[in-house]
């Protein structure tokens, strides 16, 4: 997580879980970075992610990943074709690295 | 006299552990994750055992018993390596088309939410603050995940 820092990428990541369960699963796990609750699942039809009755108590988001530059363009997409499939942390850095400035 | 057969049994309790132990261990690593090929070897590992124990209790029945103690953990087992494929090759990859998901080069629409502070964020404040100068970030990671519920 480290090298996201040096390479200047700042993770948020999103679900439809309540700010309350985000906040004991960062403080669970130590994680630094920003976890946003989408319980409406409003973001998360806008960008057309939802997955109906994906989970066991209703609609989810589909794993997803979007780069976003300083003028709030995407630079890179990632859309899984299997939820057990996620790029790894070195998938993306090799991502960033790769854009221009 | 026959003696009990237990490699039916054994290669029965391996396509457990096989099953059980993506979910449990090598679902963390990304690289036993991805594709299940240790849980599959595992998975062959326990059949072969077990047709080994099913062929000596159907060859010699004299000598080994349990004949249908070892057909029944065979029909169990396939079930079970049933039930992991499709988990993982039918139902994981089961996902909705996404075409109206942004692109690159589109500009990725805006939003508020809480974070787990409760503390309102703007996409558009945390791109705003990016930018090329040292010490600034340069880009905003949006991972969406499925969540814990």
């Amino acid at each position: 997580m480290e090298e996201f820092k040096q390479r200047g990428v700042r993770i948020v990541a999103i679900s439809v879980d309540s700010p309350a369960q985000n906040a004991e699963l960062r403080e669970k796990q130590k994680y630094t970075y920003t976890f946003l609750s989408d319980e409406k699942r409003e973001v998360v039809r806008r960008y057309d992610l939802l997955h109906a009755g994906g989970g066991p108590t209703g609609d989810i988001a589909r794993p997803a990943e979007f780069l976003i530059d300083s003028a709030g363009a995407v630079r890179w997409v990632n859309l899984t074709e299997n939820y057990r499939i996620r790029p790894t942390p070195e998938d993306v850095l090799k991502v960033v690295d790769g854009l221009a400035p | 006299m026959g003696r009990w057969n237990l490699l039916p049994l054994g290669g029965f309790i391996i396509v457990v552990a096989a099953f059980l132990s993506y979910f449990f261990v090598f679902a963390y690593f990304p690289i036993t994750r991805d594709f299940p090929w240790l849980n599959l070897l595992l998975f062959a590992v326990g059949l072969v055992v077990l047709g080994a124990g099913l062929r000596r209790a159907f060859a010699q029945p004299e000598r080994w018993f349990g004949k249908v103690s070892a057909s029944l953990l065979s029909i169990l087992s396939v079930l079970i390596l049933g039930l992991f494929v499709f988990y993982n090759f039918s139902l994981s990859a089961q996902l909705p088309e996404s075409a109206g998901a942004p692109k690159v080069g589109e500009k990725a629409p805006d939003f508020a939410l809480p974070d787990q502070d409760g503390r309102e964020v703007k996409l558009s404040e945390l791109a705003a603050a990016l930018g090329a100068e040292s010490g600034k970030d340069r880009y905003v990671l949006l991972v969406f995940y499925r969540g814990y519920w």
